[in-house]
């Protein structure tokens, strides 16, 4: 009995005593990756008809799990609201965490997390209906805001509203969801969140036209990809697989164009590509071919865009400073060298 | 010849602690409490290594720095630039205020139903059964989003006010709002010699406590019945209305009117609390309702029919024989309920009332990523008022009960 009690003492306490360190190993020996997605935010992370996980952190996850495994579906989309989206990661419920995140300095510093980079430069901004006849942000003195409880977003509305003199009164709501049906009813005059999201989500309501998504953008939302403190050469994969989208879409290479690029005489495209002599990506631990699997995944960064957010997806939203720097954006990854 | 019980003269062998019964009970106590202790310490050590590895120490100065964001309820002043801590006591505030009225709603409602429940009249009776198994049966969430769905989706838009033919009126002359953002009642304003209004109010319910008393005392000496309910009642109104319209009315009320995007001034009930509070007003008094219930039919019926054969009326027995015995019984099992609405309340972020689980555990938690020391206060924070509420209704418990010996 005692031997019992002393053997079950011993399996808590080693079971209890895991670290986190060695999560690429971690993800090797699992078999996937676990992502920590939004529980539903359109254009971003959300299912669709026929129960496929769909939007751009989604594509982002998968151009990860190619690079690891080589397959992109060797990936397992845990859905996480706002609220409990550090402590998941930091618990180690998900590896990585792409969940239309705001970079700041002390989600970096005092949470302990390492942001891998921006994949989207977002601003917040406001919805409002129609007929209520406003035109701008200054003309929201005494209106009733829906927001998302949990977030930057919140921050920034008191900020802005107190800046301008203007009161207002919150309704905190748990999630996107319940936004916007607080918002349909009525029960707010304004749902604030970022333009992205107010984006995606008024191509979804039943009459598109009917809202607006007013001009001023009130704040900075650097959103991207992050992961824990403690194991940078996991946030190191992380981040290049992110630069290696974007490098390649400033080399134009596509999904489909993939393949047609051995006999290129650019140097870094058969180091990203693995058509070359040496073995860079070795030194984080993946395979030669990892960001050749992880472009034919998804396509380049512009391709994602373009499939979950642009033209292709029906949420229209311009490239903007989300352009590469060749094309007048802010996009510009370090070189691949 | 010697005494039995003296202890035999064999000397103590360490064995003995676990073999002989005079050591036994002791010994097992001690070995339960070192390992408990064991255990406990163990959590506490694993969880502080285990912080350590993630880089997290435990602290609570953010507490101290400034909250940043807003809150729509509050009872005491703050703003974004106040503290956590500032916020947390809000929260605090609030979960107050749902338990206080939600437990005064539930009391109220389920002694009502629960002496209906034992009507002879069968459609009252059957009424009665079917409001307390659809609430006792349904967890209370889905009644607190049911309640809030049907206040937000059901009612006027601030804006249906608006406009020389509107779609939805005030009530009761134009002072009341119901809207799907709250319920806006006029305030009282407080003008000058109102103080004196609300002392003349405290003396008079004081008089009136004397008078019940000198009622009961009267009735006990002579047998002679007062009409106690009537004459109190207009020893606390008459001398109060007469001082109100004496002083020139102190005390104006202001009604709430729409401006821009919704209502202002008066008092503002917001659908979050009311769909919180009444749903679990409504869920407890279900449970409420069936203690009562049960206190009343575990007074022995000869009780009512002694009383019935001394020529007593039915709601008489009710309120002299029946409830004053039933009571003993009812009180401690409600002790239970009130500490259920309590803590039941922390579902408050269904709706978006912002309770103290909405402040501290959710905005201020989020915003710091203290999620362990949030937690930690939490449990402190309802542990307390648990207990302090379970005492005081002991306490009153005590002087409802027969002393015996």
């Amino acid at each position: 009995m005692k031997k019992l009690f002393l053997g079950v003492l011993t399996a808590l306490a080693l079971a209890a005593s895991g670290t986190f360190a060695g999560t690429l190993d971690d993800v090797k020996a699992r078999g996937n990756l676990l992502c920590g997605v939004s529980t539903g935010a359109p254009g971003f992370a959300t299912v669709d008809d026929s129960g496929k996980d769909v939007g751009f952190d989604v594509d982002y996850c998968r151009a990860l799990a190619a690079a690891i495994f080589g397959d992109p579906m060797a990936v397992k989309f845990v859905g996480l609201t706002s609220a409990v989206r550090f402590t998941a990661l930091a618990a180690g419920e998900v590896d990585i965490l792409a969940r239309n995140t705001t970079w700041t300095y002390s989600r970096d510093t005092d949470l302990k997390q390492t942001f891998l980079g921006v994949n989207y430069y977002d601003g917040q901004g406001f919805m409002v209906k129609k007929e209520l006849g406003v035109k701008s942000t200054t003309e929201l003195d005494g209106a009733t805001v829906c927001i998302q409880v949990g977030t930057t977003t919140e921050l920034n509305l008191a900020d802005y509203f107190k800046e301008n003199g203007m009161s207002y009164e919150p309704v905190p709501t748990a999630d996107n969801a319940e936004s916007q049906q607080q918002y349909l009813a009525g029960a707010c005059d304004t749902y604030t969140t970022d333009a992205s999201a107010l984006h995606g989500t008024r191509v979804n309501l039943e009459n598109p036209d009917d809202h607006l998504v007013l001009p001023e953008i009130i704040s900075k939302e650097p959103l991207g990809p992050l992961v824990r403190h403690g194991d940078d050469n996991w946030a190191d994969i992380g981040r290049w697989v992110l630069n290696a989208l974007v490098i390649a879409e400033e080399k134009g290479i596509t999904k489909a164009n993939i393949d047609s690029w051995k006999d290129t005489k650019d140097a870094e495209i058969h180091r990203l590509l693995g058509t070359g002599d040496d073995d860079i990506l070795a030194m984080v631990g993946l395979p030669k071919n990892a960001m050749y699997n992880a472009i034919k995944a998804g396509g380049n960064y512009g391709e994602i865009f373009e499939n979950n957010l642009g033209a292709t997806s029906g949420i229209n939203i311009e490239r903007g400073v989300n352009a590469s720097w060749t094309k007048g954006g802010i996009l510009y990854s370090p070189p691949f060298r | 010849m010697s005494s039995p019980t003296l202890p035999p003269s064999e000397s103590f062998k360490f064995s003995m602690l676990l073999s002989d019964t005079r050591y036994r009970g002791m010994s097992l106590q001690v070995i339960t409490f070192i390992i408990f202790m064991a255990v406990f310490f163990w959590l506490v050590d694993n969880t502080i290594k285990n912080l350590a590895l993630l880089d997290k120490d435990v602290s609570f100065n953010f507490l101290w720095l400034r909250a940043g964001y807003d809150i729509n309820q509050r009872l005491i002043p703050y703003t974004s630039d106040s503290t956590h801590g500032m916020a947390a006591l809000v929260g605090i505030l609030n979960t107050l205020l749902v338990a206080f009225v939600g437990c005064i709603i539930a009391t109220v409602l389920g002694l009502f139903v629960g002496i209906l429940r034992l009507s002879k009249n069968w459609i009252v009776a059957k009424l009665m059964s079917a409001y307390i198994e659809g609430f006792r049966n349904v967890p209370v969430l889905l009644w607190i989003v049911m309640v809030f769905a049907l206040l937000t989706e059901f009612t006027p838009a601030p804006r249906a006010f608006k406009g020389a033919e509107p779609e939805a009126t005030m009530l009761f002359f134009e002072s009341v709002a119901i809207t799907n953002r709250g319920t806006y009642f006029p305030a009282p304003v407080l003008a000058e010699g109102a103080y004196w209004l609300l002392l003349c109010f405290g003396l008079s319910i004081v008089a009136s406590i004397y008078f019940i008393r000198y009622a009961n005392k009267q009735k006990k000496d002579t047998g002679k019945s007062l009409p106690k309910f009537w004459i109190s009642v207009a020893v606390i109104i008459f001398p109060t209305l007469i001082l109100f319209f004496a002083m020139g009315q102190p005390v104006s009320l202001e009604y709430p009117y729409l401006k821009g995007f919704n209502f202002k001034d008066g008092i503002h009930l917001r659908n979050s609390f009311l769909a919180l509070t009444l749903a679990l007003a409504f869920y407890t008094s279900a449970f409420i309702a069936e203690i009562v219930r049960a206190g009343i039919m575990a007074v022995s019926k000869g009780q009512s029919e002694a009383a019935a054969s001394l020529g007593l009326r039915p709601n008489k027995i009710m309120s002299l024989i029946i409830l004053p015995q039933a009571l003993r019984i009812i009180v401690p099992p409600l002790i239970s309920n009130y500490l259920n609405l309590t803590k039941n309340s922390s579902l408050a972020i269904a709706v978006g009332y912002m309770d103290v689980r909405g402040t501290l555990g959710g905005i201020t938690l989020n915003q710091t990523g203290r999620e362990l020391e949030s937690m930690l206060l939490l449990m402190g924070f309802y542990l307390a008022v648990s207990l302090s509420i379970s005492s005081f209704i002991n306490y009153f418990n005590r002087s409802f009960q027969i002393v015996v010996r």
